[in-house]
């Protein structure tokens, strides 16, 4: 299948390893990867901050980049909720129907990766090698907005050599959100504080997500402890084989 | 003409920000133990009768698709409803904002001669401020809820819609009883039944010496004029029987449009509030009747900025609230910072959205913001309340600090240019020399650095290897 990348603009620029190993493990399974240059950033932030006005282009760039696509994968729960849920609402909103109706029909091939990987390619078995004790956090948007389920714990449990742990209060939000993170730096700091508590309980060594950016959140907190605990994204893991191990 | 809740009257705007406010709550490790071991108790008993019920996501839909009929018919409903309860015997009164809801029901209360009332605990009459009204004409009122009356007598401010004294411990409630309680036994101790038993015979005196009770409404029934009110300690069932007079203060979105609706929300509120079966006690009333209970009776409708928020088509479904609290006790910003920090008698995720609408979003821009959106108050709502969603709304109608502008607005546009985007790309990577790790940022993301690392920017990012391979 060809399958166009939607890289978000946080893994493109920050965290290119989530990227590159969902680019390497859906060529592993014998796929084809495109990814279209104009694409930038979804416009989530500016939504989720009082800024639809702005979001606007961005929403707009997202369609015409996206619309030749046949299937769209991104490695964010969160990103591909905000094009499922809000694309079209900002649209409406500035009385641009037409985009609203492009946008909506885009979004309905948009796939975060656990569900193109179960829902579209049907495997929960990539053949992956990952040598870890792996706790999971389900980030708030995979869990509520995209409703992913149980997905990504289904592909984590045939990786060989990865001990799973589960994960206490795991449906509890991390304290990111955003520009939340920043509004509300406190409430924020102890909303992760109880996270990471949580995470070093389990005595994983690597704590994974579909989020890049929940992950940064808390691997910012881990790596501020010095816990030793690392954060390592859901394709990033699901891409190891024994080769790369 | 729909105008918001007026200034400086009642409880809806705080003095300061939600992230100044909260930061106290924030130091304080008591506060955030009670808080969470309340909470967590709450969530867990409400998820089990809910798991009880095969048919729970069907009466949620139910539950908000009365709330939508009700709220598109409201004037014709409310009518309707003057119509009943005035054939009832009772009289009805429209109060446009809590200045006039306090002045009707004071004069109501000294046309009656007397200077002292109960009240049933009512989250509308904590809103107009009307305690401190009848205070001013020299009435005093007494709260009969248990926590409702702790709160006043501690001269303190509620913190939560169900549990008003949810930050308060029983060794601090010792204190302010025998600070504060007429004829209290000077060797009470804080054991639970000791603390009730004394709150029992305190209040009991005053149910049976005193002649006028305010209270709120969970319903009113527009088919047949019947008011409802919901409660677990039956101090409720004493204040609505026992005086001759009774005035009601009901929010206009309360109403329901039949008796038959009352079937759905009264399986939907007690479970997802206290997570009981059925509330112990409803109590409900049509009118007067001769001979028994109140022989008078007075209904104040107050709107105090309720068709403001009925004009918004995103927000009005904020008005399809049951004030059940399911949304405060999911809530993990709420968990941490409690109820005052959110300067509202409506505290939590539906205080976020309620409490801007009703004073207009400018003076309580903070609010909106106060939610990392995680979701979970939408999952929990009974009534299927959207507060994500309308959050984001709301923020899209706040003011914005100006060097916020304009640093969205570049931001949008460098996105929407990829030449410009790479371009700032590679200037992340040169920050790296600057940021130390995100140490030494300009406010407000020195907030964030605070607690956090920032990652190291890559040597590479994902287009460039892509170009590369
Ligand atoms: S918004 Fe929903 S969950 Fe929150 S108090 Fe109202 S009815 Fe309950």
């Amino acid at each position: 299948m060809r399958i166009a990348l939607f890289a978000t603009c946080l893994a493109d620029t920050m965290f290119p390893a989530a990227a590159k190993a969902t680019v390497q493990l859906l060529e592993r399974l014998g796929h084809e990867v495109v990814f279209p240059p104009e694409q930038t950033c979804c416009g989530q932030m500016h939504v989720n901050t009082g800024y639809q006005k702005e979001a606007l282009p961005l929403v707009r760039r997202y369609v015409r980049t996206f619309e030749p696509c046949d299937v769209v994968v991104a490695p964010s729960g969160s990103c591909v909720g905000s094009i499922r849920h809000q694309h079209a609402t900002v649209a409406r909103q500035a009385g641009q129907e037409g985009l609203a109706a492009r946008a909506e029909a885009v979004a309905e091939r948009t796939y975060e990766l656990s569900e193109l990987l179960i829902d579209v390619l049907k495997i929960e078995d990539v053949g992956a090698y990952y040598p870890h004790r792996v706790t999971y956090h389900p980030t708030c948007h995979s869990l509520r907005v995209l409703r992913v389920g149980d997905r990504p714990l289904r592909l984590l449990r045939q990786v060989r050599g990865l001990d799973l742990v589960e994960l206490p209060q795991a449906e509890q939000c991390c304290g990111f959100g955003g520009t939340f993170a920043v509004k509300n730096a406190d409430t924020s700091t102890a909303m992760l504080a109880d996270k990471m508590r949580h995470v070093l309980d389990t005595g994983a060594d690597v704590c994974t997500a579909g989020d890049a950016s929940c992950l940064m959140h808390i691997g910012g907190g881990l790596s501020r402890l010095r816990t030793g605990v690392r954060t390592v994204h859901l394709a990033e893991i699901l891409a190891s084989t024994e080769a790369t191990a | 003409m729909s105008t918001h809740a007026p200034k400086g009257v009642g409880h809806l705007r705080g003095d300061r920000p939600f992230p100044a406010a909260a930061k106290v709550a924030l130091a304080d490790p008591q506060l955030r133990r009670n808080l969470q071991h309340a909470t967590t108790t709450i969530r867990g008993k409400s998820g089990r009768v809910i798991a009880e019920l095969p048919d729970w996501q069907e009466l949620r839909s139910a539950g908000s698709a009365l709330k939508a009929y009700t709220m598109a018919n409201l004037p014709r409903l409310l009518e309707q409803l003057e119509e009943r309860v005035t054939a009832a015997g009772g009289v009805v009164h429209w109060a446009a904002d809590a200045e006039e809801a306090n002045r009707i029901v004071t004069e109501l209360v000294a046309a009656t001669g007397e200077k002292r009332v109960i009240k049933v605990k009512s989250m509308a009459t904590q809103e107009i401020g009307l305690n401190e009204a009848l205070e001013g004409a020299g009435i005093t009122p007494v709260e009969t809820d248990l926590a409702e009356l702790i709160v006043q007598l501690g001269h303190d401010k509620p913190s939560h819609i169900l549990v008003p004294a949810i930050h308060r411990n029983r060794s601090e409630i010792r204190e302010i009883f025998l600070r504060e309680m007429p004829g209290v036994d000077p060797a009470l101790t804080d054991d639970p039944p000791e603390l009730a038993g004394a709150a029992r015979r305190y209040l009991r005196e005053t149910f049976l010496s005193t002649k006028v009770a305010v209270s709120g409404a969970n319903f009113g029934v527009a088919e047949t004029g019947t008011l409802a009110v919901v409660e677990s300690e039956g101090n409720g069932r004493m204040c609505l029987t026992l005086p001759d007079t009774l005035i009601t203060v009901m929010g206009i979105e309360k109403v329901v449009p039949a008796w038959q609706d009352l079937e759905v929300f009264l399986q939907l509120l007690p479970r997802a509030s206290t997570g009981e079966r059925m509330n112990p006690y409803t109590s409900m009333w049509t009118g007067v009747t001769p001979g028994d209970g109140p022989q008078n009776f007075h209904l104040v409708l107050l709107d105090n900025g309720r068709t403001a928020v009925l004009a918004d088509e995103v927000g009005r479904s904020a008005l399809h609230c049951i004030r059940c609290s399911a949304c405060l006790n999911v809530c993990p910003v709420y968990e941490r910072t409690g109820g005052h920090a959110y300067g509202s008698v409506y505290p939590g995720p539906i205080g976020a959205v309620l409490s801007p609408q009703l004073t207009g979003v400018e003076d309580n821009a903070s609010l909106p913001y106060a939610s990392s959106l995680c979701g979970a108050c939408f999952d929990a709502c009974p009534v299927k309340i959207d507060i994500p969603s309308i959050l984001v709304h709301l923020r899209n109608q706040a003011p914005h600090p100006r060097s916020e502008k304009t640093a969205m607005a570049a931001a949008a546009y460098t996105m929407d240019h990829p030449k410009l985007y790479e371009r700032a790309q590679r200037a992340a990577k040169a920050a790296k020399l600057l940021g130390r790790r995100g140490r030494g940022l300009p406010p407000p993301l020195n907030g964030w650095a605070a607690s956090r690392d920032l990652p190291e920017p890559p040597a590479e990012t994902f287009r460039d290897w892509w170009r590369g391979r």
